[in-house]
């Protein structure tokens, strides 16, 4: 595998990762619990659908066969995203799409520090827009996981069970390959191992905070950094490419 | 005694409104002129609330990023406008949840075009280019509005809206410069927003019984008729331009009063939409209210979060 070929597939990991969660998020916009809360999520969305166009058009360049960042999140197959499960999962409570959000969120952050320093010029020029925006998202969800953790009894109860829901999505977050290896070797990607102990290091400080309670199961579900989604994965595509399926070809 | 008092101050109010001199929170006001902007302002509010429905309806369904990103930034700048307005009506002593309560009990009332569908992504041009379109024709005379914190805020309000505008005569102008399929699908666009889009400035003037007061109060600058008239004259030659055809065909430019004549108003469509009978009147309001039922128990939470940290810092 060449080094080009391991980014554009890199890249389309977290442009993926990108567009699976701005799609989700956006579904609040209209329907938040409180007008603020309306313009913080449609924030989220609106930034993350940028950081997507970024990335899917850097991609589509890597790729070097005429994709732009349109055709590539609106004309691929199901098995050809590789964002991570945890995105695609449905909304939910308020409490887990907040939850979804921080772990997220957190993971994030380490990553688009890391690489603000890549030795590709392009990919750290998108790190470092990114992570700014990406600060403000963390520091949302967090405080919201801490609020809701530490709220009402009932608050609580929820977003533990959404905790408990989601973990299992958390170790994919930390998938490496071939692809991770070649390009850790070159310096354009940070170690996933770092990432791992100091994402697990902050998340847990929050959930002490807000009393949560990291579930003892070890199941881990993984597939989305490979082409293997859940169940709801589908029925977002088929919103998300309506237009471009049902009208192919055309300028809008 | 008191009578006169109040005489006076009316005299001294009314003075400043015809010198131009705006009215602030604190100035003593008449009573109804308090209630007409808290009627007026609250239901502008819940326009831009309700309105983000919908254009919310093809977010997920945008044809690409930019598109996305564009109405995704639009239906948050209508969330904006909704805050600033609730913040204005606040100032006039109306509590903002209870205003959003007299929406959700249909007490309340906001712009009957967003009882319409959005079946097509053309609506969204439409929307931007009728509905904002004649929004800003609403609201650039309310920049020069009597009262204070509604002027300001609607001078904020109309540099964004004239955005919204200018994006939706761009999805517009391209479908209809497009395939047959995109000129068809913005055509019939036009066809299910042009009447509505009228109905938006109200009763004709003869109808419209408020109107005399609220222009005494230069709450209102111009007449319903004034400015549909202004608004047909401005959006007929835009559609001539993109090559789609106004779904009236007593419309005809009169060279004589240089202003363009079209047909009569269903009236009655407009009363039956009004009431709550529009195509999309029970989903509207049935969604702001699970909005806000659905987050009751975050907004406790924050409540309570709130006040544990209190104590703790009192401790």
């Amino acid at each position: 595998m060449e080094t080009k070929e391991a980014l554009f597939e890199y890249v389309l990991r977290i442009g993926d990762d990108s567009l699976i969660l701005g799609h989700r998020v956006s579904e609040w916009c209209g329907h938040g619990p409180i007008l603020e809360e309306d313009i913080a999520l449609t924030n989220i969305a609106l930034d993350l659908i940028g950081q997507a166009t970024n990335l899917l058009d850097y991609a589509g360049q890597l790729e070097g066969k005429g994709r732009d960042g349109d055709a590539l999140a609106f004309l691929r197959y199901d098995r050809e995203y590789k964002n991570l499960l945890l995105v695609e999962q449905t909304n939910g409570d308020f409490g887990k799409t907040i939850l979804r959000q921080f772990l997220f969120d957190a993971y994030r952050t380490l990553l688009l520090t890391r690489l603000s320093k890549s030795t590709d010029e392009q990919l750290s020029a998108i790190a470092v827009k990114s992570l700014k925006e990406t600060k403000y998202h963390l520091k949302h969800s967090s405080e919201w996981v801490i609020r809701l953790g530490d709220g009402t009894e009932d608050s609580h109860s929820r977003i533990q069970s959404s905790l408990d829901a989601l973990w299992k999505y958390t170790d994919e977050i930390f998938f490496a390959n071939e692809v991770d290896a070649l390009l850790e070797k070159e310096g354009i990607i940070p170690s996933m191992e770092g990432i791992k102990n100091e994402w697990t290091f902050f998340v847990s400080d929050i959930f002490a905070e807000a009393g949560l309670v990291i579930p003892t199961n070890n199941w881990k579900q993984e597939g989305g950094r490979t082409g293997r989604h859940t169940e709801h994965l589908g029925y977002l595509l088929a919103e998300l490419q309506y237009m471009q399926r049902a009208y192919p070809d055309m300028k809008w | 005694m008191k009578d006169l008092n109040i005489q006076e101050l009316e005299r001294r109010f009314q003075e400043k409104i015809d010198n131009d001199i705006k009215i602030e929170p604190r100035d003593w006001m008449p009573e109804e002129y308090r209630q007409t902007l808290i009627r007026q302002i609250s239901q502008h509010a819940h326009s831009e609330i309700v309105g983000m429905l919908p254009e919310g309806n093809w977010i997920t369904r945008a044809p690409n990023l930019r598109r996305k990103a564009v109405l995704l930034a639009k239906v948050q700048d209508e969330a904006g406008h909704g805050l600033y307005l609730y913040s204005a009506v606040e100032t006039l002593g109306a509590d903002r949840e209870q205003t959003i309560d007299d929406l959700h009990t249909g007490k309340a009332k906001y712009s009957s075009i967003f009882n319409y569908p959005t079946t097509s992504w053309a609506d969204m041009g439409a929307i931007g280019w009728l509905v904002d379109g004649a929004a800003i024709m609403n609201q650039v005379p309310l920049c020069r509005c009597s009262y204070g914190p509604y002027a300001r805020a609607m001078v904020r309000v109309c540099k964004e809206e004239s955005f919204h505008q200018r994006q939706g005569f761009e999805i517009i102008s391209l479908l209809a410069q497009g395939t047959p399929e995109q000129k068809e699908m913005a055509q019939d666009a036009l066809n299910r927003f042009w009447w509505p889009a009228l109905m938006m400035f109200g009763p004709n003037d003869a109808e419209s019984p408020n109107t005399l007061q609220s222009m005494k109060w230069k709450i209102k600058r111009l007449t319903n008729d004034e400015l549909r008239q202004q608004f047909v004259d401005v959006t007929v030659p835009q559609a001539h331009m993109i090559g789609l055809t106004i779904p009236d065909k007593d419309l005809k430019f009169n060279e004589e009063t240089g202003h363009y004549d079209f047909g009569v108003i269903d009236w009655a469509e407009f009363w039956e939409v009004v009431k709550g009978n529009g195509p999309c009147n029970k989903e509207r309001v049935d969604a702001r209210r699970k909005a806000k039922e659905d987050g009751q128990w975050v907004r406790d939470a924050a409540m309570a979060y709130a006040e544990k940290r209190k104590i703790q810092k009192a401790s």
